[in-house]
C-alpha cells in the first residue's frame, strides 16, 4: 500500500504540516523559485491523454478515491439491514451523484430488471389496476428535485457529540432530480372511490417497507419515479421505480414500489409503530411525524474537511432543507451562536429540495465555533439542541434537526462539539 | 430575499404551466386478476382485517421460534448482539434508555402478525405457513409476559390481547407544541454573555477510521485485478458459475460473510470452508452438534455441501443454522463454487 496516494483532505493536511508548507500565510506571497510545474514541460502536455471509451461509464478520478459513502458498522447488527452516510463534507453544490448518496435498506437491495417490474393499484378504487415498467413510460412525465432524509440522520447525536464528521453526522441525505409520473395520475387512472382517506404503499424486496400516506399527500406532490439525475435509479435506490413522497421521512420513500393501495385507514405497519416514532421524555410517543423540519449544516470546514490553507480568506460552505418548504435565509455563527450573519444563497432556492449557501471571510487563524442556523420559508427557525431537548427530551432518535457546531482550532483541525 | 422570493412565484408559475394536465383516463395498464390481488394485498390492520383463518400455540411457537427466529432474536426473545430484543423493557419507555420491545412499545398484535408473516425470518421472508405464523407470535406474546403457556392464537381470539402501550401514541404535535416556539424571529446580535464547550466528540472516538476504510477499498480494486489476469489453475472453479453463485450467496449473506476482511456474524465466516473439517472457523461459538460432526470427521466437500445446503437439518441435526435450503441443484452448485473460490 506505500504506493498509494494519500488521497483524503486530512492525509493531505498532514502531509503538508510535514513540509511546513501546508500552513504558510495563505495566498498573496512573492515565489522565491519559479514553479516547475510550470516552467517544465510537463508528461500531460507533451504526451497524449486517454481515448474516448476507456471507461464508457465514466468513474472519479483516483484521486477522488475517499470521497465515498461510509458506514458506522457499530450502529447496526448487519449491513443487510443497515444504512450508510453520504459524503457531504467533500461534495459541492446541491445534486448529489447517485453513486455516492447514502443507501438505506431494510432486506438488501434487491436485483429486478424492468422486465420483471410489476405495479399494482388495488384496494379502494374503481379498477384495481397492473402496470408494468413499459407503461409507467407512457403516462405524462414530470420533472422535480427533492431532498430525501433519512428521519434518524444526525439521530445519534442526541446524547451529546458523538461522530466526528459531516458525513456521519448529516450524511443520511441526498438531493436528486427525479423524474416520474405523479402518484394522482395512476390513481385517477384506476379511479379513487369516495371513501378513500389513506393510501399503503409497499417495495417488492422482503422487507416490503410498507408505510401508510394520507391521500391528500398522495394527490398532492407524491412521485412515482424511475429516473433520478438524468439516469435509471441505482440498484441501491430502488431500481427501477421508487416513490418520493417531498419533504417527507426517506423511509416513506418506498424503493422497488410494487403496491399501492387506496384505504380509509392507516395499517399502522412496523415502519410507522414501532419505528421513526419519536419517545418524548413522559414515554408517550409521537408517531405519523413525517415532515423533516429546516436543518441546514456546515460541510466545510467540517471535521474531514479541515482547514489546510493557513490564514486568509476563507469559504465557508453548507447546505440547507426544509420539508416544509423552501429555505429563505441561512445565519453563520463563528462563535458558538453569540453572533450570527446571514449567509449568500448559491442560487435561488428550490422547495423541499437541498440548498447550497456560503459565508466568505478572512480568516486569521483563531479559533472559531462555526455553526449555521436554516430559516425555511414559513418562518421557521432551526432550534438550537437545547431547545429541541426541553420540548422532547433526551430520548429521542429522529428527527433531530437542532444547529451543529464545528469547533475550528488553530491549526485548522475540526471537531464536533456541544456548547454552552 | 425578496428578489429570491419574487423568483420563486415565477418557478411556481412556470411550473404549473408545465404541469401535465389530463382530462381523461389514458387506459394503460390493466385490470388486476384476483388472484393477483391475493397474492399481494396480504397487509393487516389493527382491527384484524386481512388476517386469514388459523392458530398456533406457544408450545409449538417456543419450537418455531428457536428454529427460525432465536439466531438473531435469542431463545427468550431477549436479542443476540445488536439484533433486535422482542421481549422486556416494561415500563422504560420513560427512562434514559428505553428498551422498546413488543411487549413494552408495539400498540398493535396485528402488526407483528403482519411483519412476522411478510418479513421474517431475515433471508426466508415468506416461507412460514399461517399457523406458524399465529403459533410464533403467540410465543412472542408469551415471552413477555402477556400470555400464558397453555394460550392458543387465533383469528377468533386475535383482538383479544391487550398490547400494554396501546394508549402511548399521540399524532403528531409538532405544528402545536413546537413551530411557533421556533418560529420566532431570531437574534443576530450578542445572542448570549458566554460560549463554551461542553462536550466533544474525540472524547468518546466512535467514528470510523477513513483511512482504514480507504485502504480496504483499494485493495479490494487489486484483487479485482489479479483475478483477471491470473490464469485459472485447471481445477479451479467455472468463474461463470462462480458469479452465478455469488449472487446465489445474497442469501447467505444474512448471515455469514466470506473473503478479505471478513468476520463472523450471526454465522462463521466462510473463507476457506471448502474441503475443511466442519466448525473449524477460528473464534466462532458453533453449536454442540456442528462442534461433533466436525470431531466425528465431517468434511465440507462437494458433496456434504451440497446434502447441508439442500436440507441443513438432514446433515446436521439441531445446528444453529435456520436456513430453509436451496432446492434448486444449480442454485448449490453456484454457491458451492462460489465457496470454492475462497479457498486455497
Amino acid at each position: 500500500m506505500n504506493d498509494t496516494p494519500n488521497t483524503t483532505r486530512r492525509g493531505f493536511l498532514k502531509a503538508g504540516l510535514a513540509t511546513g508548507g501546508a500552513l504558510a500565510a495563505g495566498g498573496g506571497g512573492a515565489a522565491a523559485n519559479p514553479d516547475p510545474l510550470i516552467t517544465e514541460v510537463q508528461p500531460w502536455a507533451t504526451g497524449l491523454g486517454a481515448g474516448v471509451d476507456a471507461t464508457p461509464y465514466g468513474l472519479p478520478i483516483e484521486y477522488e478515491a475517499d470521497v465515498i459513502r461510509r458506514n458506522v458498522p457499530w450502529l447496526t447488527a448487519d449491513v443487510i439491514s443497515s444504512i450508510n452516510f453520504t459524503p457531504i463534507h467533500a461534495l459541492d453544490g446541491t445534486i448529489t451523484p447517485q453513486g455516492c448518496a447514502f443507501e438505506r435498506h431494510h432486506s438488501g437491495a434487491i436485483d429486478m430488471r424492468k422486465e420483471d417490474y410489476r405495479l399494482m393499484i388495488n384496494g379502494l378504487v374503481d379498477t384495481p389496476l397492473v402496470f408494468t415498467y413499459a407503461d409507467l413510460e407512457r403516462f405524462p412525465r414530470v420533472n422535480h428535485t427533492y431532498f430525501l432524509e433519512c428521519a434518524a440522520n444526525t439521530g445519534m447525536e442526541w446524547a451529546g457529540a458523538q461522530l466526528n464528521g459531516a458525513q456521519f453526522t448529516h450524511g443520511m441525505i441526498h438531493n436528486m432530480e427525479y423524474t416520474g409520473v405523479p402518484l394522482r395520475t395512476l390513481l385517477e387512472e384506476a379511479g379513487i372511490q369516495p371513501s378513500a382517506r389513506w393510501i399503503y404503499v409497499e417495495g417488492a424486496d422482503a422487507s416490503s417497507n410498507g408505510r401508510s400516506i394520507p391521500l391528500e399527500k398522495a394527490l398532492d406532490d407524491v412521485l412515482v419515479a424511475f429516473r433520478a439525475n438524468g439516469e435509471a435509479l441505482r440498484m441501491e435506490h430502488g431500481y427501477p421505480v421508487r416513490l418520493c413522497v417531498p419533504g417527507w421521512e426517506g423511509n416513506m420513500w418506498v424503493k422497488w414500489l410494487r403496491r399501492v393501495e387506496v384505504m380509509d385507514r392507516p395499517v399502522e405497519s412496523r415502519e410507522e409503530t414501532s419505528k421513526y416514532t419519536d419517545t418524548l421524555a413522559d414515554g408517550t410517543s409521537r408517531k405519523w411525524t413525517w415532515v423533516m423540519d429546516a436543518k441546514s449544516i456546515i460541510t466545510s470546514p467540517s471535521p474531514q474537511s479541515p482547514i489546510v490553507h493557513g490564514h486568509g480568506p476563507l469559504v465557508i460552505a453548507g447546505l440547507a432543507w426544509s420539508g416544509r418548504g423552501a429555505i429563505e435565509r441561512v445565519d453563520v455563527s463563528l462563535d458558538g451562536g453569540r453572533n450570527w450573519q446571514s449567509a449568500r444563497l448559491a442560487a435561488p432556492p428550490q422547495p423541499m429540495a437541498l440548498t447550497r449557501f456560503y459565508l466568505e471571510i478572512e480568516w486569521d487563524g483563531s479559533e472559531m465555533l462555526l455553526q449555521s442556523r436554516a430559516i425555511d420559508s414559513t418562518g421557521y427557525v432551526q432550534p438550537t439542541k437545547a431547545q429541541l431537548r426541553e420540548v422532547r427530551g433526551l430520548n429521542s432518535i429522529y428527527h433531530n434537526n437542532c444547529i451543529q457546531t464545528w469547533w475550528i482550532k488553530p491549526d485548522g483541525e475540526a471537531e464536533n462539539v456541544e456548547v454552552s | 430575499m425578496s428578489k429570491f422570493r419574487n423568483l420563486l412565484v415565477c418557478t411556481a408559475l412556470a411550473s404549473l404551466a408545465a404541469a401535465p394536465a389530463l382530462a381523461e383516463k389514458l387506459g394503460l395498464g390493466r385490470p388486476a386478476l384476483p388472484e393477483e390481488i391475493a397474492a399481494w394485498d396480504v397487509d393487516v390492520s389493527p382491527d384484524g382485517a386481512g388476517l386469514p383463518p388459523g392458530s398456533g400455540s406457544v408450545a409449538d411457537g417456543e419450537v418455531l421460534f428457536s428454529e427460525n427466529c432465536a439466531v438473531c432474536h435469542g431463545e427468550f426473545a431477549e436479542g443476540v448482539d445488536n439484533w433486535p430484543k422482542l421481549a422486556g423493557g416494561d415500563g422504560t419507555l420513560a427512562r434514559e434508555d428505553p428498551l422498546k420491545t413488543v411487549g413494552s412499545y408495539w400498540p398493535y398484535l396485528s402488526t407483528v402478525w403482519d411483519y412476522v408473516h411478510r418479513t421474517m425470518p431475515f433471508g426466508g421472508a415468506q416461507t412460514l405457513s399461517d399457523d406458524e405464523v399465529y403459533a410464533i407470535v403467540a410465543y412472542i406474546l408469551y415471552s413477555n409476559y402477556l400470555v400464558d403457556d397453555e394460550f392458543v392464537l387465533s383469528q377468533e381470539n386475535f383482538l383479544e390481547v391487550e398490547m400494554p402501550n396501546a394508549g402511548g401514541f399521540i399524532v403528531d404535535d409538532r405544528d402545536g407544541v413546537e413551530v411557533p416556539r421556533f418560529s420566532q424571529p431570531p437574534c443576530m446580535n450578542d445572542c448570549k454573555d458566554s460560549v463554551g464547550i461542553t462536550m466533544r466528540a474525540a472524547v468518546l472516538d466512535v467514528t470510523p477510521d477513513e483511512t482504514a476504510a480507504g485502504e480496504t477499498a483499494s485493495e479490494a480494486v487489486q484483487v479485482a485485478v489479479a483475478e483477471t489476469t491470473v490464469p485459472a489453475a485447471a481445477s479451479a472453479p467455472d468463474p461463470a458459475l462462480v458469479a452465478q453463485g455469488e449472487k446465489v450467496f445474497r442469501e447467505c449473506a444474512a448471515c455469514h460473510r466470506i473473503g478479505e476482511g471478513a468476520t463472523h456474524r450471526v454465522g462463521p465466516i466462510l473463507t476457506g470452508v471448502y474441503m475443511r473439517a466442519a466448525a473449524q472457523a477460528e473464534g466462532f461459538r458453533y453449536s454442540p452438534a456442528m462442534t461433533e460432526a466436525g470431531e466425528g470427521g465431517l468434511l465440507w466437500d462437494q458433496t456434504t455441501l451440497d446434502a447441508y445446503l439442500e436440507r441443513p437439518a438432514d446433515v446436521v441435526p439441531r445446528g444453529r443454522m435456520s436456513f430453509r435450503g436451496l432446492s434448486e441443484p444449480g442454485d448449490r452448485e453456484a454457491v458451492i463454487a462460489y465457496l470454492r473460490s475462497f479457498s486455497e
